[in-house]
């Protein structure tokens, strides 16, 4: 074992490296693309957090409910004449375009995670399964979506769209604010904002909080369990869909097969940052990971690394404060 | 330690044991007198059976008959079982005695612990990076030869296994899922925006084990892989041994505890958080070790091979085979490595077989096709059954005795019929 205790020649030092005068110079604009990142990354930690409240799954195969969405998305805008190009058409007709966008891409992720529940889940909660059983069909099924989307699309990514020409709106210290990024950051918080109404005000909302509150007394107290799991990944699949549509618009070279995953995991750290089953905590998660993950990526100067910020970011926080910024409970959010 | 007043099983489990004990009932008085025989499970489980009512040294003899066997596949080449052109069969044994030792060790994490790895691949691709970089001349570090770099290997992936383990393994299994998952990936990217580890380009000329034929070539060569798999099948024997005894012992019980229900197994006052960080590293090491064989059969390591798709196929063999089985491990493996060699047409479509089966198998058969052989409950039942029927023969209780011949580790599935 002698050539162990021989100390290993120096690593080159440039393997990482601190740039943080070029961090200082972009805070600002890394600021404000860090929120609609974060954005997008809350939508979906919501199904994450809707689910994982309601089932206590993590629910794998929800980032390929997201990449439907996305294909969804391209589909649409593609066969309605858009292209690489900015389109030639009024603004009306774009925000119709797009509204009609938003809604068939809401449809087809939830309508996959419609059937993702019916065909994996179910079955598994009849029987009563383990936990163990219900991650690797979760795995499963996140990884059959997925070549099936690879063998119909082929490993490349989609042409990239361009829904509009981002119009310069505010001028915040010396950064420019475009309108991509006010659409994506306040449609996204009206869509949370809804979420949360709708969790905390309504009938089905309280179906919702009560089975993640006790499963059986819920039961007992006559709400209907399966309609509800039912409509929690419905819901989750809305606001997947929801995401897909800003995804596009903010990274329209992104949607391939594989491009759920990275996102995924991102957005169930965002989850688990604010504290995993909590609505709120999704919100608040999501916009510091995309904070957290840009500025990190200006800072070692390579945009991978946003992926290794994120990991270090979960790994972290289930270090030191596993039950998140806000705490974990669904059930227990303010009727 | 004795597990007699064990949990009130589980209303599945009492569902289960009213299965078996049907089942035991239609196999009729005659077949229950082992105690090791295990209620049957379809055919695999009645091939189980019927090994378990075998003599010892007829086990052997049958066991050392599958290993010359094994030992000799690639020199036989047989007709149907071997791969279609363009896969050469010796080296596509190498990659299913690859496959297998990846399969034994996740089955440690996955199968005995009930751990969920997703980022296996990870430590693969950390001990193969261990060995390229240690010998290849490419690499400015410190060489040793090639033989020292899987234990090398195998300690830097246990140090990451429980770098990454102690943080997540304290909270429920779905973290630890989702952590590996993102490490699988983070370890790739890493691999790409480091500088050192040489992203694409990567590292070639990986060492191998000494020893020239007669005429000075390497006999551990790129192209040959006879020698390859012949130390690899020789590695898996060794670590199969090694795991089963730790199935056997004390921690593979408290292993088994922590699967079938952690929260009474801490309460029973198994050091869970202990045990899962053993599990986890073991785990890891095994999964280094393989990745440097596959360093040095390939002689060459980039950042193009260590996916997280990989991963999930790693995770199908064990499941596939029956996770909490060695045995069945080996199998899973083989055969998931086998499959797309043996039908070139399918090999396009494996992920996607692979994915829909794992799917299929966790609906219609959780167990695999081997299903696992010791289960804590059952155990504590056989344990039950013999008290009782001691006590009603009036014998005075004294020390309760093992369950089985052998101790726990054959004290699996249904005991004698009181």
């Amino acid at each position: 074992m002698l050539p162990l205790l021989v100390p290993l020649p120096p690593m080159e030092n440039d393997w990482i490296s601190f740039d943080v005068p070029s961090l200082m110079q972009n805070f600002w604009s890394a600021t404000f693309d860090g929120l609609t990142f974060g954005a997008i990354y809350a939508l979906v930690a919501l199904g994450y957090t809707l689910v994982y409240g309601v089932l206590n799954l993590i629910n794998f195969a929800h980032s390929e409910v997201f990449i439907v969405g996305c294909y969804a998305v391209v589909f649409t805008l593609t066969s309605l004449g858009f292209g690489p190009s900015v389109p030639r058409l009024g603004l009306t007709a774009i925000i119709l375009n797009l509204v009609l966008a938003l809604v068939l891409a809401m449809a087809a992720s939830a309508a996959t995670a419609f059937l993702l529940e019916r065909v994996a889940y179910k079955p598994l909660r009849k029987r009563n399964a383990p936990r163990l059983v219900f991650l690797i069909t979760a795995i499963g099924a996140s990884f059959t979506i997925q070549y099936i989307i690879y063998l119909v699309r082929g490993p490349s990514p989609e042409v990239a769209i361009t829904m509009f020409r981002p119009l310069a709106i505010f001028d915040v210290f010396g950064t420019i604010i475009d309108s991509q990024q006010v659409v994506i950051v306040i449609a996204a918080i009206i869509m949370m904002v809804a979420t949360e109404r709708f969790i905390s005000k309504s009938r089905t909302g309280r179906g919702i909080r009560a089975v993640a509150q006790d499963p059986d007394t819920a039961t007992l107290m006559g709400v209907n369990k399966e309609r509800i799991i039912i409509t929690t990944f419905v819901i989750g699949g809305v606001l997947a869909g929801a995401a897909a549509l800003f995804y596009v618009m903010k990274i329209p070279s992104g949607v391939q097969y594989s491009g759920g995953f990275v996102l995924g995991i991102k957005a169930f750290a965002a989850a688990v940052l604010g504290g995993i089953g909590n609505v709120r905590g999704a919100l608040l998660g999501g916009l510091l990971l995309g904070l957290i993950g840009n500025y990190g990526q200006i800072l070692l100067g390579n945009s991978q690394w946003t992926d290794v910020v994120a990991f270090v970011v979960l790994v972290l926080v289930l270090l030191l404060r596993p039950q998140g910024i806000l705490g974990t409970s669904l059930g227990r959010s303010k009727a | 330690m004795s597990m007699v007043d064990g949990p009130t099983p589980l209303p599945e489990a009492a569902a289960e044991q009213a299965a078996e004990d049907r089942e035991a009932k239609s196999t009729g008085p005659g077949t229950s007198v082992t105690p090791e025989k295990r209620g049957g499970r379809g055919i695999f489980g009645s091939l189980g059976e019927r090994w378990n009512a075998l003599p010892r040294q007829q086990q052997w003899a049958f066991l050392i008959v599958v290993v010359v066997l094994a030992y000799m596949l690639p020199l036989i080449n047989p007709p149907i079982i071997t791969t279609e052109p363009g896969n050469n069969f010796a080296l596509a044994c190498f990659d299913m005695a690859r496959f297998a030792l990846i399969a034994v060790g996740l089955n440690v994490v996955v199968g005995y612990a009930g751990l969920l790895d997703l980022g296996y691949v990870a430590f693969f691709a950390v001990g193969s990076y261990c060995a390229a970089m240690l010998t290849s001349p490419d690499s400015p570090f410190l060489h040793i030869p090639y033989l020292w770099t899987i234990p090398v290997a195998m300690a830097v992936t246990m140090f990451f296994g429980v770098v990454l383990g102690v943080p997540t393994l304290r909270l429920r299994g779905d973290y630890l899922a989702i952590v590996t998952l993102g490490f699988g990936e983070i370890v790739r990217i890493l691999a790409t925006i480091i500088p050192a580890m040489k992203g694409q380009v990567g590292f070639q000329n990986v060492g191998h084990p000494p020893g020239t034929e007669a005429d000075g070539t390497p006999i551990f060569s790129n192209s040959n892989g006879v020698p390859w798999y012949w130390l690899t099948l020789t590695i898996i024997i060794v670590i199969t041994l090694l795991v089963g005894n730790l199935e056997r012992s004390r921690v593979g019980r408290a292993w088994i505890a922590i699967r079938e229900d952690e929260d009474a197994a801490e309460i029973m006052g198994v050091p869970t958080f202990k045990y899962k960080v053993w599990a986890f590293a073991i785990g890891a090491a095994i999964g280094g070790m393989s990745g440097a064989l596959f360093a040095g059969q390939v002689g060459f390591v980039n950042n193009q091979k260590f996916d997280v798709t990989t991963s999930i196929l790693f995770l199908a063999a064990v499941v596939l085979g029956g996770a909490g089985n060695k045995v069945g491990a080996i199998v899973g493996g083989a055969l998931v490595s086998y499959i797309p060699l043996r039908f070139t047409a399918i090999a396009e479509y494996k992920y996607l077989i692979f994915g829909i089966a794992l799917v299929l198998i966790m609906i219609f058969r959780s167990q695999g096709l081997l299903p696992a052989r010791q289960r804590l409950l059952a155990y504590g039942r056989t344990a039950y059954n013999k008290v009782a029927k001691k006590e009603s023969s009036a014998i005075p209780g004294g020390e309760v005795p093992p369950a089985g011949r052998s101790g726990l580790g054959k004290g699996n599935g249904k005991g004698v019929q009181a």
